[in-house]
């Protein structure tokens, strides 16, 4: 087995030693299921898929993520086991890729965790099941983006809750710039950074895609979902079924 | 045929601050080298540099003639390396710690059990084996440490400061251990106890403010009928020769 994976197995296993995996994915699958039902009004919209689901995920992720790598790096300087693992005979990438795919799997295994949901709306209607997978793929990978800012930041300090605030801070920025309100004020501050004008006021795209947007993980995932997306920003040949809201 | 460990002109700077000096030794087969010097005279900065584990301002380290910068990994194979305060994590068992440094080393299923095994022995730690590492008692931690350091029968052990928290039938335990593994082995030790040199090593070297002042077999040092501990003193306190006479 790779070094990574040792490494990986005996981080995963420390989550679930202690009390943070229970709680984070208590709290992660409460909140998750309670927005999606009430904010998200599950029921009233009437179509057949997790949009309002997976549209709250990386609000959720900005909170707990940073939970989760918090104590990666910096619990290991305030123990002194830094030493100990940079001392065994393992290339220091594999170690830095150990932890991140332990924190990744554990993800992974929140988001498994609502299959439910999942469950509900294929009993009330038939949804598209390949965009449901898209979308839950698209999670998993905001989840991996606000990792590795966290697992970065953890290794700059010894104390956890600096790790958290400063993760949770540069995670927001991210997250912040996909959405309207900040886009169109980049857009109009700073025409340079924030691509133009908007597309539909006639602004081109650099790069076929406004910058701005391109730096927000949560417009990656919406472009995932395409279903809610209006047309012209589809480039999916095939559109999904169960409503589209365009 | 080389020395297992050698150091040239090793330095380390933090800032303006140089906690290691321009510091050479070699250290062969079958040596014990009992490394001293006051709290903050740079024993743990050397260690961890010899380790891999902290990247030298200057100069080289090797161990069994693998560069620790340039050929980590091989540096660290041959390497059992005990930690300043024996860290370990605090929520795995005895066992399953011992397992994990036993996989990353390459071991595998059967054999890394059979090495955990015997580790235990030697440490005796096979009354706690099941017990999380956090309920152990202070001497019971640092014999788990010093379990990962032995655990691949290397043929060079750094350890800083081995017996600091034990009991003194532990110590007398882990000196024996040490002295039994001493014919084929290179091993330093750190420590602050200056009978523990007399006790298992065959030479001394003593640093202050990050620079080798003495390199000699204990019994060198201790001519002219003065103890290791006046010596110690006068040397790194720099006392006047006058006073010490």
């Amino acid at each position: 087995m790779a070094p990574a994976l040792i490494v990986a197995r005996r981080e995963l296993a420390a989550y679930f030693a202690t009390p943070v995996a229970y709680v984070f994915i208590v709290i992660f699958l409460v909140l998750s299921g309670a927005l999606t039902f009430t904010l998200g009004n599950f029921f009233a919209r009437g179509q057949a898929d997790l949009i309002p689901f997976f549209s709250f995920v990386p609000w959720l992720f900005l909170f707990l993520v940073p939970a989760l790598t918090m104590r990666l790096w910096a619990e290991e300087r305030r123990l002194g086991t830094i030493e100990l693992l940079l001392t065994l005979p393992l290339p220091q990438w594999q170690a830095v890729l150990g932890k991140f795919l332990a924190a990744w799997a554990f993800c992974g295994i929140a988001l498994a965790l609502t299959f439910p949901l999942w469950i509900t709306v294929n009993v009330l209607g038939e949804p598209d099941n390949g965009v449901i997978l898209s979308g839950y793929i698209g999670c998993l990978l905001v989840a991996g983006a606000y990792l590795a800012v966290g697992a970065a930041v953890s290794a700059l300090t010894r104390n956890q809750v600096v790790a958290f605030v400063l993760a949770v801070a540069i995670c927001f920025v991210f997250t912040a710039a996909g959405s309207p309100v900040v886009g169109e004020f980049l857009d109009a501050r700073i025409p340079g950074i924030g691509g133009g004008r908007p597309r539909h006021l006639g602004g081109r795209p650099l790069w076929g895609l406004h910058p701005r947007r391109r730096l927000g993980p949560r417009y990656h995932l919406l472009r995932q979902l395409h279903g809610l997306l209006p047309l012209r920003e589809c480039r999916h040949p095939r559109p999904p079924q169960g409503g589209l809201g365009a | 045929m080389a020395a297992l460990i050698e150091i040239e002109r090793l330095t380390k700077r933090f800032g303006g601050f140089t906690a290691v000096d321009d510091v050479s030794f070699t250290v062969d087969r079958g040596e014990v080298l009992g490394f001293l010097g006051p709290n903050g005279a740079g024993k743990s900065t050397t260690m961890r540099m010899l380790a891999g584990f902290m990247p030298p301002t200057s100069g080289t380290a090797r161990i069994c003639g693998a560069d620790v910068v340039d050929q980590p990994v091989a540096a660290k194979r041959s390497l059992g390396f005990l930690p300043e305060g024996a860290p370990t994590y605090p929520e795995m068992t005895v066992t399953g710690f011992l397992g994990f440094t036993a996989r990353i080393r390459g071991f595998r299923s059967s054999e890394a059990d059979d090495r955990v095994a015997r580790a235990m022995r030697m440490t005796q730690l096979e009354g706690v084996r099941l017990q999380s590492i956090e309920t152990l008692s202070k001497g019971f931690k640092r014999r788990v440490g010093l379990a990962q350091a032995l655990l691949h029968d290397p043929p060079v052990l750094v350890l800083d400061e081995p017996t600091d928290g034990l009991d003194p039938n532990q110590k007398h335990e882990v000196r024996e251990l040490i002295r039994r593994m001493a014919p084929e082995k290179a091993i330093v030790i750190s420590t602050h106890i200056l009978e523990e040199v007399d006790a298992v090593c065959t030479r001394a070297i003593i640093i202050a403010r990050g620079r080798v002042i003495v390199d000699a077999a204990p019994s060198v040092l201790e001519r002219e009928g003065r103890s290791l501990e006046e010596v110690f003193r006068e040397l790194t306190l720099g006392a006047p020769k006058q006073e010490a006479a």
